[in-house]
Protein backbone atom coordinates (compact mmCIF):
# COMPACT_ATOMS: atom_id res chain seq x y z
CA UNK A 1 0.00 0.00 0.00
CA UNK A 2 1.16 3.51 -0.76
CA UNK A 3 1.70 5.42 2.37
CA UNK A 4 3.81 8.50 1.73
CA UNK A 5 4.27 9.44 5.31
CA UNK A 6 6.47 8.00 8.14
CA UNK A 7 4.05 6.10 10.98
CA UNK A 8 3.84 7.74 14.09
CA UNK A 9 6.67 5.83 15.63
CA UNK A 10 9.28 6.04 13.01
CA UNK A 11 9.08 10.15 12.96
CA UNK A 12 12.79 11.30 13.00
CA UNK A 13 13.46 14.24 15.41
CA UNK A 14 16.90 16.19 16.20
CA UNK A 15 19.16 14.03 18.26
CA UNK A 16 22.45 15.17 20.02
CA UNK A 17 24.99 17.20 18.84
CA UNK A 18 28.29 15.53 20.22
CA UNK A 19 31.63 17.56 20.66
CA UNK A 20 33.94 18.30 17.91
CA UNK A 21 37.47 16.44 18.19
CA UNK A 22 39.68 18.25 19.38
CA UNK A 23 42.90 20.31 17.90
CA UNK A 24 41.09 19.57 14.22
CA UNK A 25 41.48 20.96 11.62
CA UNK A 26 39.74 19.54 8.66
CA UNK A 27 35.81 18.77 10.30
CA UNK A 28 33.78 17.07 7.98
CA UNK A 29 29.81 17.32 9.63
CA UNK A 30 28.01 14.03 9.56
CA UNK A 31 23.98 13.49 10.75
CA UNK A 32 22.76 9.98 11.18
CA UNK A 33 20.20 8.06 11.63
CA UNK A 34 19.95 7.00 15.58
CA UNK A 35 17.50 3.85 17.00
CA UNK A 36 17.79 1.99 20.27
CA UNK A 37 15.34 -0.58 21.10
CA UNK A 38 15.96 -0.10 24.43
CA UNK A 39 15.01 3.21 25.76
CA UNK A 40 11.45 3.62 24.04
CA UNK A 41 12.20 6.89 22.10
CA UNK A 42 11.24 7.69 18.27
CA UNK A 43 14.18 8.08 16.06
CA UNK A 44 16.69 11.13 15.72
CA UNK A 45 19.41 12.39 14.00
CA UNK A 46 23.02 12.61 15.86
CA UNK A 47 24.94 15.00 14.81
CA UNK A 48 28.81 13.96 14.18
CA UNK A 49 32.44 15.87 13.69
CA UNK A 50 34.97 13.68 12.21
CA UNK A 51 38.59 14.92 11.73
CA UNK A 52 39.30 14.26 8.01
CA UNK A 53 42.67 14.72 8.58
CA UNK A 54 42.89 11.90 10.74
CA UNK A 55 40.54 9.38 8.83
CA UNK A 56 40.00 7.49 5.40
CA UNK A 57 38.73 8.40 2.59
CA UNK A 58 35.28 6.29 2.33
CA UNK A 59 32.25 7.22 4.15
CA UNK A 60 32.86 3.99 6.42
CA UNK A 61 36.06 5.18 7.14
CA UNK A 62 33.97 7.97 8.62
CA UNK A 63 31.66 5.62 10.85
CA UNK A 64 34.48 3.54 12.36
CA UNK A 65 36.01 6.78 13.31
CA UNK A 66 33.03 8.20 14.87
CA UNK A 67 32.47 4.36 16.76
CA UNK A 68 36.34 4.61 17.84
CA UNK A 69 36.74 8.10 18.85
CA UNK A 70 33.23 9.47 19.85
CA UNK A 71 29.92 7.21 20.40
CA UNK A 72 30.87 2.88 20.35
CA UNK A 73 27.16 2.77 20.89
CA UNK A 74 26.61 3.62 16.96
CA UNK A 75 25.59 0.70 15.29
CA UNK A 76 26.45 -0.93 12.12
CA UNK A 77 26.97 -3.75 9.59
CA UNK A 78 30.05 -4.36 7.85
CA UNK A 79 33.22 -6.28 6.83
CA UNK A 80 35.00 -6.39 3.96
CA UNK A 81 35.54 -3.40 3.50
CA UNK A 82 35.98 -3.14 -0.37
CA UNK A 83 32.09 -3.72 -1.69
CA UNK A 84 31.97 -7.30 -2.03
CA UNK A 85 29.95 -8.47 0.95
CA UNK A 86 27.24 -5.95 0.96
CA UNK A 87 27.25 -5.11 4.99
CA UNK A 88 27.55 -1.51 4.70
CA UNK A 89 25.13 -0.67 2.70
CA UNK A 90 23.11 2.01 3.43
CA UNK A 91 21.14 5.62 2.55
CA UNK A 92 24.57 8.25 1.88
CA UNK A 93 23.43 11.89 0.47
CA UNK A 94 20.40 10.92 -0.89
CA UNK A 95 20.84 7.25 -2.14
CA UNK A 96 21.64 3.58 -1.89
CA UNK A 97 25.04 2.73 -1.48
CA UNK A 98 27.94 0.90 0.14
CA UNK A 99 29.78 2.98 2.57
CA UNK A 100 32.51 1.25 2.09
CA UNK A 101 33.00 2.14 -1.46
CA UNK A 102 31.40 5.50 -1.73
CA UNK A 103 33.84 8.36 -0.83
CA UNK A 104 32.99 11.10 1.67
CA UNK A 105 34.34 13.39 -1.02
CA UNK A 106 31.95 12.03 -3.56
CA UNK A 107 29.05 13.86 -1.66
CA UNK A 108 28.08 17.31 -2.83
CA UNK A 109 27.27 18.91 -0.07
CA UNK A 110 29.32 20.29 3.23
CA UNK A 111 27.32 17.87 5.98
CA UNK A 112 27.23 13.62 4.92
CA UNK A 113 23.24 12.48 5.67
CA UNK A 114 23.49 8.45 6.91
CA UNK A 115 20.19 6.81 7.16
CA UNK A 116 19.69 3.20 6.96
CA UNK A 117 18.36 1.53 3.48
CA UNK A 118 14.64 2.98 3.32
CA UNK A 119 11.09 1.31 4.11
CA UNK A 120 12.88 -1.32 6.14
CA UNK A 121 12.36 -1.94 9.47
CA UNK A 122 14.82 -1.02 11.66
CA UNK A 123 16.73 -3.26 13.95
CA UNK A 124 19.26 -0.70 15.17
CA UNK A 125 20.27 2.81 13.84
CA UNK A 126 21.90 2.10 10.81
CA UNK A 127 20.82 -2.05 10.64
CA UNK A 128 18.09 -3.17 9.37
CA UNK A 129 15.78 -6.28 9.29
CA UNK A 130 16.34 -8.31 6.16
CA UNK A 131 14.31 -11.28 6.85
CA UNK A 132 11.79 -10.80 4.06
CA UNK A 133 14.38 -9.93 1.69
CA UNK A 134 16.61 -13.19 1.95
CA UNK A 135 12.75 -15.22 2.29
CA UNK A 136 12.31 -13.05 -0.97
CA UNK A 137 15.74 -14.68 -1.91
CA UNK A 138 14.73 -18.35 -1.08
CA UNK A 139 11.37 -18.06 -2.59
CA UNK A 140 12.80 -18.34 -6.47
CA UNK A 141 14.90 -21.37 -5.22
CA UNK A 142 18.65 -19.77 -6.69
CA UNK A 143 20.36 -23.00 -7.44
CA UNK A 144 20.96 -24.85 -10.19
CA UNK A 145 18.02 -27.48 -11.10
CA UNK A 146 18.57 -30.12 -13.56
CA UNK A 147 16.66 -33.31 -14.54
CA UNK A 148 19.02 -34.55 -16.95
CA UNK A 149 21.47 -37.37 -15.31
CA UNK A 150 24.71 -36.21 -13.66
CA UNK A 151 27.69 -35.32 -15.46
CA UNK A 152 30.37 -37.54 -14.45
CA UNK A 153 32.23 -33.90 -13.91
CA UNK A 154 31.16 -30.71 -13.76
CA UNK A 155 28.27 -29.33 -15.99
CA UNK A 156 29.63 -27.72 -18.78
CA UNK A 157 28.54 -24.29 -20.34
CA UNK A 158 30.18 -22.38 -24.17
CA UNK A 159 32.13 -19.68 -23.74
CA UNK A 160 28.99 -17.82 -25.12
CA UNK A 161 26.47 -19.15 -22.80
CA UNK A 162 28.74 -18.49 -19.83
CA UNK A 163 28.85 -14.69 -20.72
CA UNK A 164 25.51 -13.78 -20.43
CA UNK A 165 25.78 -14.46 -16.76
CA UNK A 166 27.87 -11.54 -17.00
CA UNK A 167 26.42 -8.67 -15.31
CA UNK A 168 24.41 -11.03 -13.20
CA UNK A 169 26.77 -13.36 -11.20
CA UNK A 170 28.83 -10.16 -9.46
CA UNK A 171 25.29 -9.23 -7.67
CA UNK A 172 26.65 -9.36 -3.84
CA UNK A 173 22.46 -8.60 -2.49
CA UNK A 174 23.17 -5.65 -0.44
CA UNK A 175 19.95 -4.48 -1.57
CA UNK A 176 20.76 -1.42 -2.19
CA UNK A 177 18.56 -1.39 -5.51
CA UNK A 178 15.63 -3.16 -3.80
CA UNK A 179 15.02 -0.72 -1.12
CA UNK A 180 15.46 2.19 -3.53
CA UNK A 181 12.27 1.36 -5.59
CA UNK A 182 9.48 2.61 -4.57
CA UNK A 183 7.31 -0.46 -6.04
CA UNK A 184 9.27 -2.39 -3.40
CA UNK A 185 8.22 0.37 -0.82
CA UNK A 186 4.71 0.32 -1.39
CA UNK A 187 4.37 -3.65 -2.47
CA UNK A 188 7.16 -5.14 -0.79
CA UNK A 189 4.85 -8.07 0.53
CA UNK A 190 4.13 -9.12 -2.95
CA UNK A 191 6.69 -7.44 -5.58
CA UNK A 192 9.93 -9.43 -4.93
CA UNK A 193 11.95 -6.37 -6.00
CA UNK A 194 14.76 -5.89 -8.46
CA UNK A 195 17.48 -7.52 -6.49
CA UNK A 196 15.69 -10.66 -6.13
CA UNK A 197 14.50 -10.53 -9.90
CA UNK A 198 17.91 -10.19 -11.33
CA UNK A 199 19.18 -13.32 -9.21
CA UNK A 200 15.75 -14.94 -10.53
CA UNK A 201 16.86 -13.69 -14.09
CA UNK A 202 20.61 -14.79 -13.37
CA UNK A 203 18.47 -18.42 -13.48
CA UNK A 204 16.79 -18.37 -15.93
CA UNK A 205 19.24 -17.33 -18.79
CA UNK A 206 21.61 -20.08 -17.30
CA UNK A 207 22.30 -22.79 -19.91
CA UNK A 208 22.47 -25.74 -17.50
CA UNK A 209 19.72 -25.03 -15.52
CA UNK A 210 16.04 -27.35 -16.55
CA UNK A 211 13.78 -25.59 -14.46
CA UNK A 212 12.98 -22.67 -17.02
CA UNK A 213 9.77 -23.16 -17.09
CA UNK A 214 8.66 -23.72 -13.89
CA UNK A 215 10.18 -20.77 -12.45
CA UNK A 216 8.95 -18.40 -15.18
CA UNK A 217 5.52 -19.94 -13.33
CA UNK A 218 7.02 -18.94 -10.53
CA UNK A 219 6.68 -15.29 -11.55
CA UNK A 220 3.96 -15.26 -13.81
CA UNK A 221 2.22 -13.21 -10.95
CA UNK A 222 0.71 -9.38 -11.39
CA UNK A 223 2.91 -8.08 -8.06
CA UNK A 224 6.00 -10.53 -7.99
CA UNK A 225 7.59 -9.54 -11.10
CA UNK A 226 5.37 -7.27 -13.08
CA UNK A 227 4.74 -4.29 -10.43
CA UNK A 228 8.05 -3.33 -11.89
CA UNK A 229 7.34 0.40 -13.90
CA UNK A 230 10.41 0.90 -14.90
CA UNK A 231 11.15 3.81 -12.41
CA UNK A 232 15.33 2.57 -12.69
CA UNK A 233 16.44 4.10 -9.44
CA UNK A 234 17.87 0.10 -9.28
CA UNK A 235 19.80 0.46 -11.77
CA UNK A 236 21.09 4.22 -10.79
CA UNK A 237 21.65 3.30 -7.15
CA UNK A 238 23.78 -0.31 -7.99
CA UNK A 239 26.86 -0.32 -6.18
CA UNK A 240 28.47 -3.12 -8.50
CA UNK A 241 27.36 -1.07 -11.53
CA UNK A 242 24.89 -3.89 -12.67
CA UNK A 243 21.33 -3.21 -14.42
CA UNK A 244 18.22 -4.76 -12.59
CA UNK A 245 15.70 -3.01 -14.82
CA UNK A 246 17.37 -4.43 -17.75
CA UNK A 247 17.57 -8.18 -16.28
CA UNK A 248 13.99 -7.47 -15.49
CA UNK A 249 12.48 -6.20 -18.76
CA UNK A 250 14.42 -9.71 -20.04
CA UNK A 251 12.18 -11.52 -17.83
CA UNK A 252 8.80 -9.91 -19.07
CA UNK A 253 9.88 -10.39 -22.46
CA UNK A 254 10.47 -14.36 -21.69
CA UNK A 255 7.19 -14.27 -20.87
CA UNK A 256 5.82 -12.96 -23.60
CA UNK A 257 8.08 -15.32 -25.72
CA UNK A 258 6.91 -18.55 -24.76
CA UNK A 259 3.75 -17.51 -25.09
CA UNK A 260 4.18 -17.29 -29.16
CA UNK B 1 16.58 -10.96 22.25
CA UNK B 2 16.18 -8.98 25.92
CA UNK B 3 12.76 -8.46 24.72
CA UNK B 4 10.08 -10.40 23.11
CA UNK B 5 8.52 -7.83 21.40
CA UNK B 6 10.85 -5.90 19.78
CA UNK B 7 10.00 -6.56 16.25
CA UNK B 8 6.55 -4.98 16.50
CA UNK B 9 8.08 -1.97 18.05
CA UNK B 10 10.44 -1.49 15.40
CA UNK B 11 10.53 2.05 13.52
CA UNK B 12 9.77 1.97 9.62
CA UNK B 13 13.22 3.89 8.16
CA UNK B 14 12.59 6.84 6.01
CA UNK B 15 12.28 6.61 1.89
CA UNK B 16 10.85 9.35 0.67
CA UNK B 17 11.62 11.68 2.89
CA UNK B 18 15.52 11.69 2.38
CA UNK B 19 15.37 9.57 -1.05
CA UNK B 20 17.05 12.24 -4.09
CA UNK B 21 15.12 13.22 -6.56
CA UNK B 22 16.50 10.94 -9.85
CA UNK B 23 15.48 11.95 -13.09
CA UNK B 24 13.97 8.28 -14.27
CA UNK B 25 12.19 8.25 -10.77
CA UNK B 26 10.56 12.12 -11.36
CA UNK B 27 9.20 11.07 -14.89
CA UNK B 28 7.73 8.34 -13.65
CA UNK B 29 5.63 10.28 -11.02
CA UNK B 30 4.86 12.54 -13.93
CA UNK B 31 4.08 9.84 -16.20
CA UNK B 32 1.43 8.97 -13.31
CA UNK B 33 0.15 12.59 -12.80
CA UNK B 34 -0.59 12.97 -16.35
CA UNK B 35 -2.35 9.34 -16.66
CA UNK B 36 -4.32 10.77 -14.54
CA UNK B 37 -4.95 14.30 -15.80
CA UNK B 38 -5.68 12.86 -18.67
CA UNK B 39 -9.39 11.46 -17.60
CA UNK B 40 -10.24 14.79 -16.55
CA UNK B 41 -9.12 16.30 -19.35
CA UNK B 42 -11.37 13.16 -21.55
CA UNK B 43 -14.49 14.57 -19.17
CA UNK B 44 -13.64 17.99 -20.77
CA UNK B 45 -13.57 16.63 -24.59
CA UNK B 46 -16.83 14.47 -23.94
CA UNK B 47 -18.59 17.84 -22.15
CA UNK B 48 -17.48 19.72 -25.55
CA UNK B 49 -18.81 17.06 -27.64
CA UNK B 50 -21.85 16.37 -25.96
CA UNK B 51 -22.87 20.36 -26.21
CA UNK B 52 -22.11 20.22 -30.00
CA UNK B 53 -25.29 17.26 -29.67
CA UNK B 54 -27.10 19.28 -27.79
CA UNK B 55 -27.72 22.75 -30.31
CA UNK B 56 -26.06 25.84 -31.06
CA UNK B 57 -26.83 27.29 -27.72
CA UNK B 58 -25.02 24.57 -25.62
CA UNK B 59 -22.23 24.33 -27.87
CA UNK B 60 -21.73 28.42 -27.75
CA UNK B 61 -21.86 27.83 -23.79
CA UNK B 62 -19.24 25.52 -23.53
CA UNK B 63 -17.28 26.85 -26.16
CA UNK B 64 -17.17 30.15 -23.97
CA UNK B 65 -15.98 28.32 -21.05
CA UNK B 66 -13.32 26.60 -22.86
CA UNK B 67 -12.56 30.00 -24.89
CA UNK B 68 -11.87 31.95 -21.51
CA UNK B 69 -7.86 32.62 -19.69
CA UNK B 70 -8.83 29.95 -17.09
CA UNK B 71 -10.33 27.84 -20.16
CA UNK B 72 -7.28 28.24 -22.07
CA UNK B 73 -4.89 27.64 -19.38
CA UNK B 74 -6.85 24.44 -18.69
CA UNK B 75 -6.92 22.80 -22.01
CA UNK B 76 -3.14 24.07 -22.63
CA UNK B 77 -2.70 21.79 -19.72
CA UNK B 78 -4.56 19.23 -20.79
CA UNK B 79 -2.52 19.58 -24.71
CA UNK B 80 0.75 18.86 -22.18
CA UNK B 81 -0.49 16.02 -19.99
CA UNK B 82 -1.88 14.45 -23.36
CA UNK B 83 1.73 14.94 -25.06
CA UNK B 84 3.57 14.16 -21.90
CA UNK B 85 1.80 10.89 -21.59
CA UNK B 86 2.39 9.81 -25.25
CA UNK B 87 5.81 10.36 -25.83
CA UNK B 88 6.39 8.37 -21.95
CA UNK B 89 4.40 5.79 -23.63
CA UNK B 90 6.81 5.96 -26.76
CA UNK B 91 9.54 5.44 -23.74
CA UNK B 92 7.96 2.39 -22.40
CA UNK B 93 7.27 1.17 -25.93
CA UNK B 94 10.73 1.31 -26.32
CA UNK B 95 11.39 -0.38 -22.66
CA UNK B 96 9.13 -3.39 -23.69
CA UNK B 97 11.30 -4.09 -26.39
CA UNK B 98 14.33 -4.72 -24.21
CA UNK B 99 16.40 -1.58 -25.30
CA UNK B 100 17.26 1.73 -23.63
CA UNK B 101 18.14 0.38 -20.06
CA UNK B 102 22.08 1.97 -20.29
CA UNK B 103 21.45 4.53 -17.71
CA UNK B 104 23.00 7.57 -20.41
CA UNK B 105 20.31 6.05 -22.33
CA UNK B 106 17.61 6.17 -19.71
CA UNK B 107 18.67 9.34 -18.43
CA UNK B 108 18.98 11.37 -21.78
CA UNK B 109 15.07 9.70 -22.60
CA UNK B 110 13.96 11.30 -19.23
CA UNK B 111 15.16 14.62 -20.41
CA UNK B 112 14.15 14.02 -24.26
CA UNK B 113 10.22 13.63 -23.11
CA UNK B 114 10.11 16.59 -20.61
CA UNK B 115 11.73 18.63 -23.91
CA UNK B 116 9.85 17.24 -26.06
CA UNK B 117 6.90 17.17 -24.30
CA UNK B 118 6.79 20.99 -23.37
CA UNK B 119 8.04 22.37 -27.20
CA UNK B 120 5.50 20.21 -28.79
CA UNK B 121 2.70 21.58 -26.73
CA UNK B 122 4.30 25.26 -26.93
CA UNK B 123 4.29 24.65 -30.86
CA UNK B 124 1.08 22.95 -31.50
CA UNK B 125 -0.78 26.29 -29.32
CA UNK B 126 0.98 28.42 -31.69
CA UNK B 127 -0.15 26.90 -34.67
CA UNK B 128 -3.53 26.55 -32.77
CA UNK B 129 -3.60 30.75 -32.26
CA UNK B 130 -2.15 30.72 -36.05
CA UNK B 131 -5.06 28.85 -37.61
CA UNK B 132 -7.71 29.88 -35.61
Amino acid sequence: MVQLTLPKNSRMGEGKIWPKPEGATNLREYRIYRWSPDDGRNPRIDTYFVDADDCGPMVLDALIYIKDKIDPTLTFRRSCREGICGSCAMNIDGTNTLACTKGSNEVSGEIVKIYPLPHMPVVKDLVPDMTRFYAQHRSIEPWLQTTSPQPEKEWLQSHEDRQKLDGLYECILCACCSTSCPSYWWNGDRYLGPAILLQAYRWLIDSRDEATGKRLDNLEDPFRLYRCHTIMNCSQACPKGLNPAKAIAEIKKMMVERRV
Amino acid sequence: MANADTRAKRPLSPHLQVYKLILTMLMSILHRITGGALYFGTVLVAFWLIAAASGPEWFAFVNEIYGSFLGRLVLFGFTWALVHHMLGGLRHFVWDMGHGFELETANWMAKATIIGSVSITIVLWIIGYIVG
